[in-house]
C-alpha cells in the first residue's frame, strides 16, 4: 500500500547569549564540570531566578523573522519532573501562553517557496549531563555536570506539515540558515546548538485522517535526521503493511548502530504537573520594544536572494549560494557597491574566496579583515577591465590577500601589468624563435599550429605579463622577417 | 540605666552602639545569657552562634539602622556556612554557600544573627510541632505552643534572647505565633523583601515577614531590609521604607479609618479574643482614629482556596530534596529508590501530606476543578478585601480565633490545625501587607492578638495604628514579660 509521510519536528536552538537564561553563569560551550555554576542554576535552597531579557529578545527576532505572532504578554511554566540532571527537579519552560505562535518556516528556494507552518516557539532552561556510569574505586557512579543547566532554548514546534525526510533535512538547513542569519544560535548540531525531535506517522495516500505517530528523540545531526525518520517510516509501513497497529511510543536514535529502540510507550508517559512559575511574573515585550526589534530585523535570505536576482541579475545558483550566511552576503553587497561588477563579484566570491577559505581553514570575517569589499571592490574592476589575463587577476588576487595596497598599485609593484609594448615584445619574440628552431621551421613548413606553442612560449617569458593579442602579432611579424630572405 | 540589656528596644541598642556608649560584646553576651536560661524550657533554637555570625566584609549601609542589634532568623532563610535545616531531617546538616538578601542587608546594617530558630517543617504548620528537631514552647506557658510556623523566632524575641527576629509567612506564620507570644508580627506586602535565600514553600505566598517588641523596631527592620532586590523577580520596585519619615509619636493614628469586619467576628471566636478586639477598638478611636464596619466575604474559602495553592507549588518546591546533590542521601540500589527511600526518610507526615496533596491538584483531569478554580478563588478574595478597603485606611479583625493552644491538642486533627489560619490567610492569598498586634492577656495569663490589613506597600499606615495602640494601651518597654519556669 501507498502511505503518506507526515512528519512534525520540535527543535531546541540553543541561544547564543552571553550568560544563561536566569543566572549570571557565562553561557559557554564545554568546559570542567561544574565550574560555570552558581545558587540559581544548581537549584539551590532558596535560590531564585530573574529572567535574561535578551534570551527573550532572540525568541521574539526568530518570531518576527517566522511571520509569526509575538505575544505582547507570555507566562513561563514549570514542567515538573525527577531527572537527576535538573537539580529543581523541574524544567522552567512555557506552556499554555507561549512568546511566540503561528508562522512559517520557508523551506523551499529563491524561486520556489515551501511554508511550512509553525505552532510555537517558546523559551525554556537547558539540562546539565550526566555522564555513563563508571567504576570510580569500588563504586559505579553516574557523575553529574551541571555547567548547561540554564542554559537558554528556544524550542521550535512546526505543525505535521512536513511529507518526508529530504524535507525534514531541508526544514532543518533552513533552520540553521536562520538562526545563524539572525545571530541567535551558532546552529552547530554536533555541538547540540540545535536539537531535533521528531514526531512520524504515515497514513494512506489521500487519507485526511492522521495515524498513529512515534517520536523519536535524540537526533543530533542534519543527516541522523534524515536517516531516523527514513527508519521509521519504513518501521511503520511494515507493520501497516502486516495489518499490525502503530502503537504511540518514543523512540531512541543509536546514530553510531543507525537503528531505533524504544523508550516508553504512552502508558509510560509524563504527567508533568504545568503551573505558572511563581518565582517569574509575566514575560511582558511592549509595543516600542517589537518594534525596535521589527525595525532592527534583517532582510531575510530567500528574500535577500530574490533581490539578487532580480536587482542584480544573479542566477538562482549564485543568489542561493551568496545567501548561505549573512556575512557571506553581505561581503558581496558590499563588495558590489564599492564598484565590483555583481557577476564577477559572485563568481569570484564563489570560486576563489571560498576555496581559499576551505583550504586555509579561516573564517569569513578574518578573509575579510584581509581583502575588505572596498579594495574587493576595485579589484574586480581592474580584472574585469580587460587590461589583465585571468593568471594575472588570479596572481593579484593572492597577493591582494598577503599585503594591503590599492589593486592598481600592487599590481605596479609586483608586474601584475599586462605588456603590450610592440619594440619589447619583439625582443622577446626574437628570443623565443632562436631558442625554438625546429618549431620555427615547422611553422614556415605550413603547420599554422606552431604558433600557439610559441606564443605559450612567450607567455612563459613574460611570466603570463605580455598581451596575448600583441604576443600574436610580433610573433608573425619576427616570423615573417625570418621567411623572406630564402 | 536599670533596666537590662536584653530587655532594651532594637533602636536604643542600635543607637548607642553607634554612638560608641555600648560595646556590641556587652549586647550580645546579655542576650546569650537569656538563651541559655530559657533554651531548657522553649527550645526556640536550631543554631546558636556563639557570639553572633557579625557583619564580614559586607559593606556598611549608608546609615546604619540596626547597629549591634541581637537578631534570631528562622532556619528557612540561608546562611552562608551556618547551618539551614528548614527544621527538616532531609537538610540536615545542609550549610548554604551564600546568604539570602535579607540577612545580606541585616549584616550591612549592622546586626548581628545570635542563632537560627526553630520551625514547622518547611514551614508547614501553626505550631512548630511539626519541625523535625522538636517542638518549640510558649515562654507563656510551657504547655502550650507559641504558635508557628515561625514559632522558634517568636520565643526568641518573646524572652528576649533577641530584640527583634525574622520569620517567614505563608498563611499566617509570623502573625499568629506572634498573637500567641505578645508580639507584633509583620506580614509585609508580597514583594516587599526579598525572597532570595528564603527557602520556597509556596512562592506565590510566601514573605520573610519581622518580630518586634515595638512599632518602632518592627518599622525599623523594614526599612534596613526593604528596597528592590534584583535577585528576586517579585521584588517591588522602588526604595526601602524611610525609617526617619515616619512618625510613630501619640498622633499617630488621627485621621485614619479602620473597617471593621464584624461578620468575622462571630462564632467560634474566643471570648478573650473578642475582648482583645474590643479593647483595640475602643483604644484607636481614643487615638483619634475613625472605627467604621465593613463587609466581607466570610473566610471559609479562604483555608480552602489556601491548601490548594500553596500545597500545589510546595510539591513542586519541594521536589529538589531528592538526595542527589546536597541534604539527607539514603541508601538506594538505584535513583528511584534514592529518591523514594531519602524522601520517606526525610519528610515529616505534614510535609508528605502537603506534597501529595498538591501533587494531586496540578495532576492531569484535576488541574482546572483544583489548581484553576482556586486561583479564580484567590482573585475574587483579593477583590473583596481591596473593596473592603475602599474608603478606609487599614482592616482590624483577630489574628487567630484563640489564644495559644496545648501541645499535642491539634497535632491530630490537621484541619483543626489549618482552622487556626483562618484569619491570617487572605493577606497571603491577596499579597498585602498585615500586622499582628498584642491586643491583651486572657485571665489564665496568655497573650491575644489583633491585625491590622492595608493596601500594598502601606505598612507604614500598620506601623502608625500599632504605635497609636502603645501610647494608649502600653508602653512596649514595660511590657508583661514570661515568667521562667523554675
Amino acid at each position: 500500500m501507498a502511505y503518506e509521510t507526515v512528519l512534525g519536528l520540535e527543535v531546541h536552538i540553543q541561544l547564543d547569549t552571553a550568560s544563561k537564561l536566569f543566572c549570571a553563569c557565562p553561557n559557554e560551550f564545554a568546559g570542567e564540570p561544574n565550574t560555570r555554576v552558581c545558587p540559581v542554576c544548581l537549584g539551590l535552597p532558596g535560590a531564585l531566578p530573574t529572567l535574561n531579557e535578551g534570551a527573550a529578545a532572540m525568541v521574539a527576532r526568530l518570531g518576527l523573522a517566522l511571520g509569526s505572532t509575538v505575544h505582547a504578554r507570555s507566562i513561563f511554566a514549570r514542567k515538573n519532573y525527577f531527572y537527576p540532571d535538573m537539580p529543581k527537579n523541574y524544567q522552567i519552560s512555557q506552556y499554555d501562553a507561549p512568546i511566540v505562535t503561528g508562522g512559517a518556516l520557508d523551506i523551499g528556494s529563491s524561486t520556489e517557496p515551501r511554508l511550512i507552518p509553525i505552532t510555537r516557539v517558546h523559551l525554556e532552561e537547558d539540562t546539565g549531563k550526566s555522564a555513563h556510569p563508571e567504576k570510580h574505586g569500588d563504586r559505579e557512579e553516574t557523575r553529574l555536570d551541571f555547567n548547561r543547566c540554564g542554559v537558554p532554548l528556544a524550542e521550535m514546534v512546526s505543525e505535521p506539515a512536513l511529507r518526508s525526510p529530504d524535507e525534514a533535512f531541508a526544514y532543518l538547513t533552513a533552520l540553521r540558515r536562520l538562526v545563524r542569519w539572525l545571530g541567535i544560535s551558532d546552529g552547530d548540531m554536533e555541538k547540540g546548538s540545535l536539537r531535533c525531535d521528531a514526531n512520524v506517522s504515515l497514513r494512506p495516500v489521500g487519507a485526511t485522517a492522521f495515524g498513529t505517530r512515534s517520536e523519536i528523540k535524540n537526533l543530533n545531526s542534519i543527516a541522523g535526521v534524515r536517516n531516523a525518520i527514513a527508519a521509521e517510516v519504513e518501521r511503520q509501513a511494515a507493520l501497516l503493511d502486516k495489518g499490525e497497529k502503530i502503537v504511540q511510543a518514543t523512540l531512541l536514535w543509536d546514530q553510531d548502530k543507525e537503528r531505533l529502540q524504544v523508550m516508553r510507550t504512552k502508558e509510560e508517559a509524563h504527567d508533568y504537573r504545568y503551573f505558572p512559575e511563581p518565582d517569574l511574573p509575566p514575560l511582558e515585550f511592549s509595543a516600542a520594544a517589537l518594534a525596535l526589534e521589527t525595525k532592527n530585523l534583517p532582510e531575510l535570505p530567500l528574500a535577500r536572494a530574490r533581490r539578487f536576482e532580480a536587482s542584480l541579475g544573479l542566477s538562482a545558483y549564485d543568489a542561493d549560494l551568496l545567501t548561505d550566511s549573512r556575512d557571506l552576503a553581505e561581503y558581496f553587497e558590499e563588495t558590489v557597491s564599492a564598484g565590483g561588477p555583481a557577476k564577477a563579484a559572485a563568481n569570484w566570491i564563489g570560486n576563489d574566496v571560498l576555496r581559499t577559505l576551505k583550504e586555509t581553514g579561516g573564517t569569513l570575517a578574518a578573509f575579510r579583515e584581509s581583502l575588505p569589499p572596498k579594495r574587493f571592490g576595485a579589484f574586480l574592476a581592474l580584472a574585469s577591465g580587460g587590461t589583465l589575463s585571468s593568471k594575472l587577476a588570479r596572481d593579484l588576487f593572492a597577493r591582494m590577500i598577503e599585503e594591503p595596497g590599492d589593486p592598481a598599485e600592487l599590481a605596479k609593484k609586483h608586474g601584475l601589468v599586462q605588456e603590450s609594448d610592440t619594440g619589447a615584445l619583439l625582443a622577446v619574440a626574437e628570443q623565443v624563435l632562436d631558442a625554438n628552431p625546429s618549431v620555427v621551421a615547422d611553422f614556415l613548413g605550413g603547420k599554422e599550429k606552431a604558433l600557439t606553442f610559441l606564443v605559450g612560449q612567450l607567455m612563459k617569458q613574460t611570466k603570463g605579463r605580455a598581451n596575448p593579442a600583441v604576443a600574436q602579432d610580433v610573433l608573425k611579424e619576427a616570423l615573417g622577417r625570418r621567411a623572406a630572405p630564402r | 540605666m536599670s533596666r537590662p540589656l536584653w530587655q532594651e528596644s532594637a533602636g536604643t541598642i542600635a543607637e548607642r552602639v553607634e554612638s560608641g556608649a555600648l560595646a556590641v560584646d556587652d549586647v550580645v553576651r546579655a542576650h546569650e545569657e537569656v538563651a541559655e536560661a530559657w533554651e531548657p524550657h522553649v527550645h526556640a533554637y536550631l543554631t546558636r552562634v556563639k557570639g553572633g555570625i557579625r557583619p564580614n566584609g559586607e559593606a556598611p549601609a549608608k546609615r546604619k539602622l540596626l547597629s549591634g542589634v541581637p537578631v534570631a532568623i528562622k532556619d528557612n532563610l540561608c546562611t552562608q556556612g551556618v547551618a539551614t535545616t528548614c527544621g527538616s531531617r532531609i537538610l540536615e546538616g545542609y550549610v548554604p554557600p551564600y546568604d539570602a538578601t535579607v540577612v545580606k542587608r541585616l549584616k550591612a546594617h549592622g546586626a548581628v544573627i545570635v542563632g537560627k530558630t526553630n520551625l514547622d517543617e518547611f514551614a508547614m504548620g501553626s505550631s512548630t510541632e511539626n519541625s523535625g528537631f522538636g517542638t518549640s514552647r510558649n515562654p507563656y506557658d510551657v504547655t502550650r505552643v507559641p504558635g508557628g510556623s515561625s514559632g522558634g523566632s517568636a520565643v526568641a524575641v518573646a524572652t528576649g534572647s533577641a530584640a527583634v527576629a525574622l520569620g517567614s509567612e505563608t498563611g499566617g506564620s509570623v502573625r499568629q505565633p506572634a498573637s500567641f507570644t505578645n508580639l507584633l508580627g509583620l506580614k509585609p506586602t508580597y514583594g516587599r523583601l526579598s525572597r532570595y535565600g528564603l527557602v520556597a514553600f509556596a512562592s506565590s505566598m510566601d514573605q520573610v515577614g519581622i518580630f518586634s517588641r515595638s512599632a518602632s523596631d518592627g518599622a525599623r527592620v523594614l526599612a534596613a531590609l526593604s528596597g528592590h532586590d534584583p535577585l528576586d523577580a517579585t521584588s517591588l520596585p522602588g526604595p526601602a521604607l524611610d525609617f526617619d519619615a515616619l512618625d510613630l509619636g501619640e498622633g499617630a493614628a488621627r485621621g485614619l479609618t479602620v473597617g471593621v469586619p464584624r461578620a468575622l467576628l462571630g462564632e467560634g471566636l474566643d471570648d478573650d479574643v473578642a475582648e482583645g478586639q474590643r479593647i483595640v477598638e475602643a483604644a484607636l478611636q481614643a487615638a483619634g482614629a475613625t472605627v467604621r464596619e465593613v463587609t466581607l466575604l466570610p473566610p471559609s474559602s479562604w483555608v480552602a482556596t489556601y491548601y490548594l495553592l500553596a500545597t500545589a507549588e510546595a510539591s513542586s518546591n519541594l521536589a529538589r530534596f531528592d538526595g542527589v546533590r546536597y541534604g539527607l542521601r539514603a541508601p538506594a540500589k538505584n535513583v528511584l529508590d534514592l529518591y523514594r527511600e531519602t524522601r520517606e526518610a526525610g519528610f515529616g507526615a505534614e510535609v508528605k501530606r502537603r506534597i501529595l496533596l498538591g501533587t494531586y491538584a496540578l495532576s492531569a483531569g484535576y488541574y482546572d476543578a483544583y489548581y484553576g478554580k482556586a486561583q479564580k478563588a484567590r482573585r475574587r478574595i483579593q477583590e473583596d478585601l481591596l473593596a473592603a478597603l475602599e474608603g478606609c485606611d487599614a482592616l482590624l479583625f483577630p489574628t487567630a480565633p484563640t489564644p495559644a493552644f496545648k501541645i499535642g491538642e491539634k497535632a491530630d486533627d490537621p484541619l483543626a490545625m489549618y482552622l487556626s489560619d483562618i484569619f491570617t490567610i487572605g493577606a497571603n492569598l491577596a499579597g498585602l501587607p498585615a500586622l499582628s498586634v498584642p491586643a491583651g492577656f486572657t485571665g489564665g495569663g496568655l497573650p491575644v492578638g489583633v491585625q491590622f490589613t492595608a493596601r500594598a506597600a502601606r505598612e507604614d499606615l500598620l506601623y502608625r495604628l500599632a504605635a497609636a495602640l502603645e501610647h494608649q494601651l502600653s508602653d512596649p518597654l514595660e511590657r508583661r514579660w514570661p515568667t521562667k519556669p523554675s
